[in-house]
């Protein structure tokens, strides 16, 4: 059963609609990336999950339950834009986070103290929020998020203004709850760590539903038949049976060939021409280029 | 669910109550409010204590015979010429020249004479020099005629309703509700009014900028996901209402123990102390004519603290409700720029201040037409009927506004927190109260 699961959700304001007719599901123990660009209606989509508003139209259901007011209690979420109260300590503001997500005052103690040693940083405890650095308190935020246990981990960038170190810590940290069975429903621009991260991916752009699946189906989906070869030789100069030549650049050569066709006959081709191949590849789109592909086509219509 | 209303409500009290300036400004205020007082009294005294040196040249022979028996008299006289004075006047040290020329009748009503002057002096200097110099002439008029000073004190007749009842079964009434109680009266309600006043704009503005600011600094984006706006707007206006309950705690207490320490010097006690004797002339010169310090402290403990303490504050608790829930809504609505806040509060800062300027002609016909509607109005009753409340007004008004109130304070939180949790959330557009009025109606 799928944890999250939107079924045609629209959310229209005054002079646009910011969600349109948009569906998808995030399973159990998976990491789901949503994607867009700025304004496509991704923290809509968000605040309807999270409750903060209600859709015009459309269900949500959430561990196969109508979405209700006490399920966001059970979520974690890291909104893109995000602040903390500057004049209260590290402890406290923790303390204070999580006892609002329900945890009696003893428990938040124990789990936030936890949480801070985990991230090698028990002894901010006593520390005001302000005298951390920007992305320490990327940090705070983060363990703010997770602090309750949430069975569904919601991140709006969750990387923006950390250093690599940090951003491999909070990375670890996810695979690790993903690996324990927790949810993430993850919202970035960084199509890189979506590649990286996510099975499964939504794209979505002015408010509607353009793309979506298994981050490798989706790739496959999207290919444009494309090889890369690595050769010593010559290649021959002219081709046949649909076999082009895209670009050369010293022992490397980029080659496509027909939908239908099979490497096997480029490769067949390649060593009938008394080409040494060295290595044989398929170049799949990047889920940037794909990204970008679709929004362009989008805009152009 | 409401639970969370406290956990936010715990968090703004303590952030504000631990704070060194708290204390610091709880302390310090009622030491400014005196200091300021002493300050505004030295001002206002100032105008009145002329150091300025006058010289009188009297042709008529009436008053400077009569004033050189006034030892106190301030004026100078000169027996130099009219011309040489008129001319040499400042030179001889003086700022301003009478002169008064001889009477053709010495029973006329109008006397007139004329000054001269390098700067102009002020109306009440002039009207000083007037009556000092009739008072003489009357003086004069009066030996001349035989009249004796003692037959004409003996005329004099000076009615004081000290005492009175409204109540003639009230065995306390003669001392319960003479003058002095209506001078404190008016006094206790005029404070009580003022308190409420800046009650209103002191937490409102409180309110206002801690809801910018979680605003702007995006603490409200994590915050919505775990508590829902109106959790996080009462809780806000629980915990900021319980710092200033605290504060009025705090200035009660010190007040209290200032009225159980003083009277303890009052009766007699040791003469040596300074603090006695420059008190009691104090209290006896000012507003309180003729009643004596020990009288007003039992005034006081004759006031019924124990209906005006909870009374006011109920009011305080409902006052500060519902402007600051306004206020919250205006700081949930506002982006970086302060003034488009400004603008908002304009017409809560107009509706203030008419209850505050009420507050006057209310305190002098305490329970006239207009006290009444304005302490059952709910947005004037918060300042209007504290200040009512030393005067016993009826019962039944007391209850009907304190539950007009109630029902007002629900309603606001109810609009205001409609307005609080779409402004929240939505950044750089310039709102008008006509968008606000439009978010009321937005479902979710």
């Amino acid at each position: 059963m799928a944890i999250l699961k939107l079924e045609n959700i629209t959310k229209r304001y005054k002079d646009h609609v910011a969600v349109d007719d948009v569906s998808f599901q995030v399973e159990p123990g998976t990491i789901f990336g949503m994607l867009g660009p700025n304004g496509a209606g991704k923290t809509s989509t968000i605040r309807i999950i999270t409750t903060i508003t209600g859709p015009d139209s459309g269900q949500i259901y959430f561990e196969g339950e109508k979405l209700n007011k006490n399920h966001p209690s059970r979520m974690g979420y890291l909104p893109e834009e995000r602040g903390l109260y500057k004049k209260m300590k590290v402890g406290d503001h923790l303390l204070y986070l999580a006892q609002l997500k329900g945890l009696s005052r003893t428990d938040a103690a124990k789990k936030c103290k936890m949480m801070l040693d985990r991230f090698g940083a028990l002894e901010w405890w006593n520390k005001k929020v302000e005298e951390l650095s920007k992305g320490m308190q990327q940090k705070i935020q983060f363990i703010a998020t997770i602090v309750h246990d949430p069975v569904l981990l919601i991140l709006d960038e969750p990387f923006s203004g950390l250093d690599p170190i940090n951003s491999g810590l909070i990375q670890d940290e996810i695979y690790r709850l993903r690996d324990e069975g927790v949810s993430i429903l993850f919202s970035t621009h960084r199509m890189d760590q979506v590649e990286e991260m996510c099975e499964s991916i939504i794209l979505i752009n002015q408010g509607k539903n353009v793309l979506m699946g298994n981050v490798d189906e989706i790739r496959n989906e999207n290919k444009q038949h494309l090889f890369s070869v690595r050769y010593k030789g010559t290649l021959p100069t002219t081709y046949s049976g649909g076999l082009e030549l895209i670009k050369q650049y010293d022992d490397k050569a980029t080659f496509r060939i027909p939908d239908q066709d099979t490497p096997n006959h480029l490769l067949q081709f390649l060593m009938g021409a008394g080409c040494e191949i060295h290595s044989f590849h398929e170049i799949l789109p990047t889920i940037n280029e794909i990204f970008i592909s679709k929004v362009k086509g989008m805009s152009h219509e | 669910m409401n639970n969370k209303i406290w956990i936010v409500a715990r968090r703004e009290y303590l952030s504000r109550v631990q704070k060194k300036s708290f204390i610091l400004v709880t302390l310090l205020t009622p030491l400014g409010i005196a200091l300021f007082s002493v300050l505004i009294g030295v001002i206002m005294s100032a105008g009145s204590n002329s150091d300025q040196k006058i010289v009188i040249k009297d042709e008529t022979g009436i008053i400077r015979s009569i004033a050189s028996e006034d030892k106190d008299f301030p004026y100078d006289f000169s027996d130099k010429s009219f011309d040489v004075l008129r001319e040499d006047y400042s030179s001889l040290g003086y700022d301003l020249f009478v002169h008064l020329p001889a009477l053709k009748d010495t029973s006329t009503m109008r006397i007139s004479a004329s000054y001269y002057s390098n700067e102009k002096p002020s109306l009440m200097m002039l009207e000083g020099i007037e009556s000092r110099l009739g008072d003489q002439v009357e003086l004069y008029r009066m030996r001349k005629s035989n009249i004796d000073q003692k037959l004409l004190d003996s005329f004099r007749a000076n009615i004081s309703l000290e005492n009175g009842a409204m109540d003639p079964d009230d065995p306390s009434g003669t001392a319960a509700a003479g003058k002095l109680n209506i001078i404190i009266g008016t006094a206790l309600g005029g404070l009580m009014g003022i308190m409420m006043y800046l009650v209103i704009f002191i937490y409102g503005s409180m309110v206002m900028r801690s809801v910018m600011e979680e605003k702007l600094s995006r603490i409200v984006e994590v915050m919505v996901s775990s508590v829902r706006p109106i959790q996080l707007m009462m809780g806000k206006l629980i915990g900021v209402g319980g710092v200033g309950l605290t504060q009025l705690a705090i200035w009660g207490f010190l007040l209290g123990v200032i009225l159980m320490v003083v009277p303890a010097f009052l009766p007699g006690g040791d003469p040596s102390q300074l603090s006695d004797m420059n008190a009691m002339p104090q209290v006896n010169q000012e507003s309180f004519d003729g009643f004596s310090g020990k009288q007003i402290i039992a005034a006081l403990f004759n006031i019924k603290w124990w209906l005006i303490i909870p009374v006011f504050i109920l009011f305080f608790l409902g006052g500060y409700f519902i402007y600051s829930s306004m206020f919250a809504a205006i700081g949930s609505a506002i982006n970086e720029d302060m003034g488009e806040g400004q603008q908002l509060m304009l017409p809560i800062v107009f509706v203030v201040m008419i209850a505050f300027y009420m507050l006057f002609p209310v305190l002098s016909d305490p329970n006239g037409t207009l006290a009444v509607f304005a302490s059952l109005f709910p947005l004037f009753s918060p300042i209007i009927m504290p200040a009512r409340l030393a005067f016993d007004p009826p019962w039944w008004q007391i209850v009907l506004s304190i539950i007009i109130m109630l029902g007002t304070v629900w309603f606001f939180i109810w609009l205001t927190s409609r307005i609080y949790r779409v402004g929240i959330l939505m950044y750089g557009k310039k709102v008008t109260i006509k968008e606000m009025i439009k978010w009321l109606r937005y479902s979710n």
